[in-house]
């Protein structure tokens, strides 16, 4: 299973709608910051509104994911966190304290459009 | 469902088919959302482990009702090389493979009850408990 990647003027769109298991999780990982480089996006919104679960293992390629693209320039905004996963992302001691988030899938543009235009 | 059930894990798919049956059983329990986020969330955690440094073991759950409450058991069971020092894979952030180190600190307060046993060369058992609320 591959998760869809968006793009929409400068910014890439990702919804995650599925059950991510680590590989779809490693190739996500691949396949965005390739097309950060393909496209030069400047802008990235990963919408988790159906994640039902966040692990350790996915927090971790989260975080790095959002990291590798902030060295490629392109800035990442989670949106959609359900209350349950973030609930249990602070269980897990996840803090996620540098993150960019917003409520959801059009606050997480509007975030993006504030701070860097289209 | 069968109040006692088990999941082998050999394969990675299997740690989702593992907490998709975690999550199904809270449910039908009665946990709030919330709960039944942190018990797929415990084990995934646990069935990840398996996965990683045992290889081979299982995730079994277990309903049980006494007259005052009811509660779900899990376990993880492995054979693998067992664990030397259990209480510093207990810390937050100890890794022996560049992960977070959340795993097992994490699963520790995500359930009610927790408790890992571990021999060397033999393999390690971790007995859970959640209750309903
Ligand atoms: N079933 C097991 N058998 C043998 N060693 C284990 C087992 N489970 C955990 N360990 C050891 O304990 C360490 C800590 O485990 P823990 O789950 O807390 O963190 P992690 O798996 O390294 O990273 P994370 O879970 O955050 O992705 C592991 O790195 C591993 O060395
Ligand atoms: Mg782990």
């Amino acid at each position: 299973m591959s998760i869809p990647i968006l793009k929409l003027y400068n910014y890439l769109l990702i919804s995650i709608q599925t059950e991510i298991d680590d590989k779809t999780a490693i190739q996500f990982q691949e396949d965005l910051l390739d097309k950060i480089h393909k496209t030069g996006a400047t802008g990235v919104v990963i919408d988790l509104t159906s994640v039902e679960i966040i692990d350790s293992f996915i927090a971790k390629v989260l975080g790095d994911v959002i990291t590798m693209s902030d060295l490629m320039g392109a800035k990442v905004v989670l949106t959609g966190i359900q209350p349950a996963v973030a609930i249990t992302l602070i269980d897990l001691g996840i803090h996620m304290q540098k993150v960019a988030t917003a409520l959801d899938l059009e606050q997480g543009l509007i975030k993006l459009y504030q701070e860097l235009g289209v | 469902m069968s109040p006692h059930s088990c999941v082998k894990i050999r394969k990675e798919w299997d740690i989702v088919s593992a907490r998709q049956l975690g999550r199904e059983m809270a449910k039908k329990l009665g946990f709030s959302t919330v709960d039944q986020a942190r018990i797929a969330t415990a084990v995934s955690e646990l069935a990840r482990n398996i996965y990683l440094y045992a290889e081979e073991g299982q995730i079994c759950f277990e309903v049980f009702e006494t007259i005052e409450r009811k509660g779900l058991r899990m376990g993880a069971f492995d054979t693998g090389p067992g664990i030397t020092d259990i209480s510093q894979v207990m810390q937050d952030g100890y890794t022996t493979s560049g992960g977070l180190g959340a795993g097992l600190p994490g699963v520790k307060r995500l359930m009610d009850e927790f408790d890992i046993q571990s021999e060397i060369g033999q393999g390690t058992q971790i007995k859970t408990v959640k209750w309903v609320r």
